[in-house]
C-alpha cells in the first residue's frame, strides 16, 4: 500500500507539533527585490530602518562626485576617439555604483578595482592622469597603491577577489580594522576565483565587501548565460555569506546598502556580498560594437533610469541642491575635464630602459645584459637620427 | 649530524617563523597533519593556528590569499601539495605573483614562497610526479629555486623566505627522505650561484634538483671508463648563474645537461643554448641533453624507462666526440 503524505500526517499527530528549527540560510538571503530608496523619477520611497538614508551633506557630495565622474568618463571616451588612450572601458550609467561604493569606505580601507572602475578611482581622489596611465598605453598602473590603498586595476577576471580576502585577513592578523572592497562584474562571477575569494573570506571571517555591478553584459554575453540563480546576490548563501541586492541606479540605496555592508565587515562579522542591478550604457570598450547584441530600445529604457538625474531631482526637492549649486558643480566638472584634456594632450615621456627596473627588486645578470643591449640599440638609433 | 631534506626544510620553516613574526605558513593539510610529506610537522603546535594553518582546498585561492596577505605586509609561505595540483594557481602566479612589482613600479612587492614538491622517482600515481619548473622559469618576475642537497634545502628555503621577490621553491620529492650529514642552521652560496659539486677535467655535467644525484653517480661510474667528469648543481634556475657554468665548460670543453623533465622546450634546452652561445670556441662537441621522455609522466611500473638514469648519462658522455667522428645518432639517413 502506498502511503500518501496526508496519510502519514493523519496517522502521526505528533508530527504536527514538531517545531521546525530556524533555517540558518534564511538570514543570509537577500531581499527578493533590490533595495530601493528613490523611485526612478527621484521621488523618495518609504524609509527603511535597516538601510537608513545617508546624511544630506554626504548625498550632496555623492552627487558632486557623480557629476565629476560622468564628466571624467565622457572625457576619457573622447580622448580615446582622439587616439590619446589605447582603450577605455566606460562605466557611464553606473555612476551610483562607482561613486557610492568608494564613498562607503575610508581612505585607510583597501579597494580592489577592475578595469571598469576608473570612475570609482577618481571618485576616491586619485589623480585622473594616474588612473588613465595604463589605458594610455604605459606599462604600469600609474598610482602608488600603498599610498591610496587601492590595488592596480585588475584585468584578469575575479582574481582580485582572493587578494581582497588575503589582504583583509592579513590586516586583521596585524590588529588593524581595515575593510577590503572588491569590485567585480556579473560575468566574472562565473570565474573560479570569485568563488574561492568569497569562500576564503567566509572561512577566515575576513572583512571583505564583495560588490557585484551587474550591468547585464559580459562584453556581449547576457546574464542568462552566466547564471541560473534567481540573482547574483543569491551566491552568498552557499558560502555562509550574507548578501543583499540593490537598485544600482539608485545612488541613495547603493550608498545605504554598502554602508551597512562595510559596517558588518568592520564589526568582525565576516564578508558581505552586494549585487547592484545597473546597466552599461556604452559598449564594453571603444573597440566593441554593442549593436550586434542589444537593441537600442533596451538602452533607451535604461536612459530613463539615469542615476545622476534621479539624485539631482531628489536633492532639489529636498532643498539640498538648487540651480546655483548645480551650476557650480557643473562648472567644477568642466574645469576638471579641461585640466584632464590639457594634461592628457601632453605627450608622455617613456623610457624603454625603465622596463628592466622592477621585474625583480634587483635585476638579474641576464636583465642587466639585455638592458645594455637595448641601451646600445637606442644609442645607435639616436646616432642615425643625428646623421639624417 | 645525519638528517634528511624533509627535516632540513621543516627546520628552515621553524627557524623562519621564529625569526620573523611576518612569516605565515599555510596550505592544504599543513596544520595538524604536518603536510602529506610532513614538511610542516609540529609547526602549528609550536607557533599557533594563526601562523601555520589549513585553508580551503583551492590552490588559486591559496596563492591569491598569499598575494593579499603579502600586500598587507606579511611574508606567506604556501604549500602546493603536489606539482600537478599547483596548476589551478597558475593564473595567480603568472598574472599577479610574477607581475605585481612591475605593474606598480616597485611600490607593491609579493615576497611569498610557493613550495612545490615535484618530480618523480617515488612510484607516484598520475598527476603526482610532474616536473613543472619550466612553466615558472619561463615567467619573468619569479625566482625558481631547487635544492639537491640537505644543507642547501635549509639554506635556500631560508633565503627564499627572506627574499624580496616571489620564489617558486621546487622540492625534489625523491630526495625528501635521503639522509646526509648536515649541521643546521647553515647558510650556503646565495641565489644566483651554481656550485661545482664534483670537480673534473674531461666534461661538465650540468644538473639541478633530482638530476644532481644522478649526475654524481654517473660521474663516479665514468671513472671506470677513464672519464673525469665535473658536476655543476644549478641550484637557482632563476636567477641563473651563467658565470660558473660557462667557466666550467670552457675548462672541460664538453657539456651534458641533465634534467628529469621532458626535454622539449625545457630548462635544459635553455642551459644548452646558453652554454653553446658562450662557449662555442671552447667546445669540442655539441652540448647534449639527457632528459625525461616527451611523454606524460608514466605509471609507477614504467617510470624508470622515463627517468634519465646513469646509463643514459654515460651514453651521452660517450657521444661527446672523443674520436672526432660524426655522432651516429644524427648521421644523415
Amino acid at each position: 500500500m502506498t502511503t500518501t503524505p496526508q496519510a502519514v500526517r493523519r496517522a502521526s499527530p505528533r508530527a504536527r507539533r514538531t517545531v521546525t528549527p530556524p533555517d540558518p540560510a534564511r538570514s543570509l538571503l537577500p531581499d527578493a527585490e533590490p533595495v530601493r530608496l528613490l523611485a526612478e523619477n527621484g521621488t523618495p520611497l518609504p524609509a527603511r530602518a535597516d538601510y537608513p538614508e545617508p546624511p544630506a551633506e554626504v548625498l550632496r557630495e555623492l552627487y558632486r562626485r557623480m557629476v565629476l565622474g560622468r564628466r571624467f568618463d565622457t572625457q576619457a571616451t573622447a580622448l580615446t576617439k582622439q587616439g590619446r588612450l589605447a582603450v577605455y572601458p566606460s562605466s557611464r550609467g553606473q555612476e551610483a555604483c562607482q561613486v557610492g561604493a568608494v564613498l562607503a569606505v575610508r581612505d585607510t580601507d583597501w579597494v580592489f578595482p577592475t578595469y571598469r572602475e576608473s570612475m570609482a578611482l577618481v571618485a576616491r581622489g586619485i589623480d585622473p592622469v594616474e588612473v588613465l596611465t595604463l589605458l594610455r598605453g604605459d606599462w604600469h598602473c600609474g598610482y602608488d597603491p600603498t599610498e591610496v590603498h587601492t590595488a592596480p586595476q585588475c584585468t584578469p577576471l575575479a582574481t582580485q577577489c582572493v587578494h581582497a580576502a588575503g589582504l583583509a585577513h592579513g590586516e586583521a592578523y596585524q590588529g588593524r580594522d581595515t575593510v577590503a572592497l572588491a569590485f567585480i562584474g556579473d560575468g566574472a562571477t562565473s570565474e573560479g576565483d570569485f568563488h574561492e575569494g568569497i569562500n576564503f573570506a567566509a572561512v577566515f571571517k575576513a572583512p571583505v565587501v564583495f560588490f557585484v555591478q551587474n550591468n547585464k553584459y559580459a562584453i556581449s554575453v547576457p546574464l542568462s548565460r552566466q547564471t541560473a540563480a534567481p540573482s547574483l546576490a543569491y551566491k552568498g548563501v552557499g558560502y555562509g555569506v550574507p548578501s543583499e541586492q540593490v537598485d544600482g541606479n539608485d545612488p541613495v540605496a547603493v550608498l545605504a546598502v554598502l554602508t551597512r555592508a562595510v559596517a558588518h565587515a568592520r564589526a568582525g562579522k565576516g564578508p558581505f556580498l552586494v549585487e547592484a542591478h545597473t546597466y552599461r550604457m556604452e559598449p564594453h570598450t571603444n573597440a566593441d560594437d554593442a549593436t550586434r547584441y542589444r537593441d537600442s530600445a533596451e538602452v533607451d529604457a535604461w536612459r530613463d533610469r539615469d542615476p545622476v538625474a534621479r539624485l539631482e531631482t531628489y536633492l532639489r526637492a529636498r532643498g539640498v541642491l538648487d540651480d546655483a549649486a548645480v551650476a557650480e558643480i557643473t562648472e567644477q566638472a568642466e574645469a576638471y575635464a579641461a585640466d584632464l584634456r590639457t594634461r592628457m594632450n601632453e605627450q608622455p615621456t617613456v623610457d624603454p630602459l625603465s622596463l628592466f627596473d622592477h621585474v625583480y627588486a634587483e635585476p638579474t645578470p641576464q636583465l642587466i645584459e639585455q638592458r645594455e643591449q637595448v641601451r646600445a640599440e637606442l644609442a645607435a638609433a639616436h646616432a642615425e637620427e643625428g646623421d639624417a | 649530524m645525519a638528517t634528511t631534506m624533509a627535516k632540513a626544510l621543516n627546520t628552515a620553516l621553524a627557524d623562519a617563523l621564529a625569526a620573523d613574526d611576518r612569516v605565515v605558513v599555510f596550505g592544504e593539510d599543513v596544520g595538524a597533519l604536518g603536510g602529506v610529506f610532513r614538511i610542516t610537522d609540529g609547526l602549528q603546535a609550536r607557533f599557533g593556528e594563526n601562523r601555520c594553518f589549513d585553508t580551503p582546498l583551492a590552490e588559486a585561492g591559496i596563492v591569491g590569499f598569499a598575494v593579499g596577505m603579502a600586500m598587507s605586509g606579511l611574508r606567506p609561505v604556501v604549500e602546493m601539495q603536489f606539482d600537478a595540483f599547483a596548476y589551478p594557481a597558475f593564473e595567480q602566479i603568472a598574472s599577479h605573483v610574477a607581475k605585481l612589482r612591475n605593474r606598480t613600479r616597485g611600490t607593491l612587492s609579493v615576497p611569498i614562497v610557493i613550495r612545490v614538491p615535484y618530480a618523480g622517482g617515488i612510484g607516484g600515481v598520475e598527476h603526482h610526479c610532474d616536473s613543472s619548473e619550466a612553466y615558472y622559469a619561463h615567467t619573468p618576475g619569479l625566482k625558481v629555486v631547487t635544492p639537491a642537497t640537505v644543507d642547501d634545502a635549509y639554506s635556500l628555503l631560508r633565503e627564499a623566505i627572506e627574499d624580496p621577490d616571489p620564489v617558486v621553491f621546487m622540492e625534489p620529492k625523491k630526495l625528501y627522505f635521503a639522509s646526509a650529514e648536515a649541521s643546521l642552521p647553515t647558510r650556503n652560496e646565495p641565489f644566483g650561484r651554481a656550485v661545482v659539486r664534483r670537480p673534473g677535467r674531461d666534461a661538465t655535467l650540468v644538473a639541478y634538483g633530482p638530476a644532481v644525484p644522478v649526475a654524481l653517480e654517473a660521474a663516479e661510474a665514468a671513472r671506470e671508463e677513464g672519464w673525469d667528469l665535473e658536476v655543476v648543481d644549478v641550484r637557482t634556475i632563476v636567477p641563473f648563474d651563467d658565470e660558473t657554468i660557462t667557466a666550467s665548460v670552457r675548462r672541460t670543453g664538453r657539456c651534458v645537461v641533465i634534467q628529469e623533465a621532458p626535454g622539449f622546450a625545457g630548462v635544459g634546452a635553455e642551459i644548452a643554448a646558453r652554454v653553446q652561445e658562450r662557449c662555442f670556441h671552447a667546445l669540442h662537441a655539441p652540448v647534449l641533453r639527457v632528459a625525461g621522455l616527451d611523454i606524460p609522466y608514466p605509471a609507477p611500473m614504467l617510470e624508470h624507462t622515463h627517468l634519465p638514469g646513469v646509463d643514459r648519462v654515460l651514453d651521452a658522455v660517450a657521444r661527446l666526440q672523443w674520436d672526432d667522428q660524426p655522432d651516429a645518432r644524427w648521421a644523415a639517413a
